[in-house]
């Protein structure tokens, strides 16, 4: 089982609901992202998704694309996110994840890629435009490494297709809260209930949402009905205004805190 | 070869669907949709009347004499695409969508363009059956086609800018995926060219190829027999699938299509994916495609915005792969030429994406004699008329 099995195992002993936190890794800088990492673990993050920076990112709105960019820009690419995430590793066994499109990991290479990963402490991979239909090379080689493979269930998710993505889907099945790209949204949607009945109906396994979620009160409303929630775009926007400041680790602690606290009114 | 693709969309390896899960389900609906319409006898015929009677189909096959004299070489033949409504190929293709569109109930037509010639032909469809229409489009390609982004306003289109990225078709494209992801429900996506996830290259394919059912038809009638090589260029692959398809069985003929050779062949300068790119996964579809050491997508070039894309449509990747289609570049100044001298010699003004065709035929017909050329002129120059300035600039002298 990776660590991510065992935090969801964890979670569930202790009665709580994890916190999941995005980060493009790279932005402002690949130095930069393991204190960042820290600074999250430190606010209470159960889990990081490290984005892999790709030029098209179609599922992601504006906020992640200028993350993005500027990672890139910075030099990120796929072989310096496993660096960043050995780093990470030294100090720390939190959850980590890999989160990126298909084609700077078919570049890579898929074997290659799965030794590489679980070298560097890598947990897990979700790679959002590589449908079940199309991830079976991928799937078989990161189990054969021992690392677990996300696939993502939608509100457009037909039965047929929620039982595929649950079959592929070790660790935990990934929620996508709303028919829309990342990106904060005021309010959570309403399709968020009946997804998450109708993939409880499919999988025993452990759930998160994500896509829109950047608020204690989101987390608050989740809490109660799946095991753990992610946020992204809401970090980044920090790290974008932050531009790089000395304070940037301060403010991703506290917001992570402040989110995590929106659990406690869950109970 | 006729049997491609197979039920997840593969010409050979190539194309496959690789979207994000929340448009799986409806494109698997858009797929059920198609095949049903397909074979729909009433659906092909309101298509058919409208390729007819609002088109302007056939084309005319016209052979191109004083061009052949002054060349010395093959005979060449020109499909006419560019006297086609709204001047290019691209309406045969949104036509079919937006009957398509109709049928399955959608309200919202969505559609990305680079050259502006599928935004208007889309928004010309829109504005004949009734659809709200949004066309995004890259701030580069706005630039460069002006003209086409108020014809579009002018047919009551919304055109919206898309300043991410290189600014160009690759980034229309990803916004407008992000536009179907928010409004699945009420929207359809008319993608203009054959790319994209299946079943899009396949169901545009099938509206293109036409072009090439007719050609075939026609040069058997006017020559006599098939042709030695037919000449397409290659953005997508739309129209250069269009008509080749029809003659795919025909081993004799040669098909060659053509890509952007740009400015050079250092990476960014061009957009010629068998020249220096390899299979990748972008915007749906795995095929060649222009990409860094990292699997980042390059930046290309081309003074045709509607050939300006890093990846080529799944079918010819396969076409390539087999070695049943041939693949070449000519450059900018070459597309430039061949435009001037088709002009001079026939009075016809082609679009630079033509040109490209039109560039390649030139080069070859003179060591050609008694070879017969088809050429796809798929469209128009008028949009062009801005570029061709710019390079023409001894013409603008009063
Ligand atoms: C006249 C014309 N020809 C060709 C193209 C290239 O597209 P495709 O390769 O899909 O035919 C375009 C695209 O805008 C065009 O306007």
């Amino acid at each position: 089982m990776t660590r991510i099995g065992q935090l969801f195992e964890r979670l569930k002993r202790e009665n709580r609901k994890g916190l999941i936190a995005y980060i493009t890794a790279g932005d402002p800088h690949p130095d930069r992202t393991p204190s960042l990492v820290d600074a999250l673990v430190r606010g209470g993050a159960d889990l990081i998704e490290l984005g892999v920076p790709f030029s098209d990112p179609v599922a992601d709105g504006p906020v992640i694309q200028r993350a993005g960019d500027r990672a890139i820009a910075a030099g990120t690419n796929l072989a310096r996110v496993l660096e960043i995430a050995s780093k990470i590793r030294e100090r720390s066994e939190v959850p980590l994840l890999l989160f990126t499109y298909l084609n700077p990991v078919l570049r890579y290479g898929l074997e290659r890629l799965s030794r590489d990963a679980a070298k560097s402490g890598i947990d897990g991979c979700l790679l959002t435009d590589a449908s079940v239909e199309e991830a079976e090379a991928y799937v078989g080689a990161m189990r054969a490494a021992g690392l677990d493979t996300i696939f993502l269930a939608a509100p457009t998710s037909t039965e047929r297709r929620l039982k595929l993505v649950a079959r592929y889907s070790s660790g935990f099945v990934y929620l996508v809260s709303r028919t829309g790209v990342t990106g904060e949204q005021a309010s959570l949607s309403a399709a968020v209930g009946p997804l998450v009945q109708s993939v409880r109906a499919v999988t025993d396994l452990p759930l998160a949402v994500g896509f829109g979620v950047s608020k204690p009160g989101h987390v608050a409303e989740l809490g109660r009905q799946v095991e753990a929630v992610v946020v992204g775009s809401a970090f980044m926007r920090i790290v974008e205004s932050s531009a790089g400041a000395p304070e940037l680790e301060g403010r991703l602690e506290a917001f992570a805190r402040e989110l995590k606290l929106g659990f406690g009114e869950t109970a | 070869m006729t049997q491609q693709p197979d039920s997840g969309g593969h010409f050979g390896p190539y194309g496959g669907r690789f979207v994000p899960e929340v448009l799986m389900a409806p494109i698997e609906e858009l797929e059920h949709a198609y095949l049903e319409a397909r074979s729909d006898p009433a659906f092909q015929a309101e298509l058919a009347a409208l390729l007819a009677d609002y088109a302007g189909r056939p084309t005319p096959l016209y052979h191109a004499r004083s061009l052949s004299e002054r060349l010395g070489g093959a005979q060449i033949y020109l499909k006419r695409e560019d006297l086609l409504h709204t001047g290019a190929h691209k309406i045969n293709n949104s036509l079919g969508q937006a009957l398509l569109a109709r049928r399955m109930g959608k309200k919202r037509i969505i559609a990305e363009t680079g050259a502006g010639q599928h935004g208007v032909a889309t928004a010309t469809v829109c504005a004949l059956l009734g659809f709200e229409c949004v066309v995004y489009m890259g701030e580069e390609d706005m630039r460069r086609q002006r003209l086409n982004v108020f014809r579009m306003r002018l047919l009551g289109a919304k055109v919206a800018a898309v300043s991410s990225g290189s600014r160009t078709l690759k980034d229309a494209i990803s916004e407008a995926m992000r536009d179907w992801v928010a409004n699945v429900g009420d929207t359809y996506y008319l993608l203009g060219s054959a790319l994209g996830s299946h079943p899009y290259p396949m169901m545009v394919r099938d509206f293109q190829k036409i072009i090439g059912e007719e050609a075939r038809g026609q040069i058997l009638k006017s020559a006599g027999r098939l042709p030695d090589a037919i000449f397409a260029c290659v953005g997508g692959g739309s129209n250069a699938i269009g008509i080749f398809h029809a003659f795919v069985p025909d081993a004799g003929v040669a098909l060659i299509g053509v890509e952007a050779g740009g400015r050079g062949d250092a990476a960014g300068e061009h957009a010629a994916r068998f020249r220096g790119g390899s299979p990748g996964v972008l915007q749906g579809a795995f095929s060649y495609l222009l990409q860094d050491e990292d699997g980042q997508v390059s930046s290309t070039h081309s003074v045709s915005a509607g050939l300006d894309y890093a990846m080529i449509g799944p079918e010819h990747a396969w076409l390539h792969d087999l070695s049943r289609a041939e693949y070449v570049a000519a450059s900018d100044a070459e597309a430039l030429a061949a435009a001037k001298l088709l002009s001079r010699t026939e009075g016809i003004i082609p679009a630079l994406e033509s040109a490209h065709a039109v560039a390649e035929a030139v080069k070859r017909a003179p060591a050609s004699p008694g070879k017969i050329f088809l050429v796809n002129v798929s469209g128009r120059g008028d949009k062009d008329i801005d570029i061709y300035r710019e390079n023409f600039k001894e013409l603008d002298e009063a």
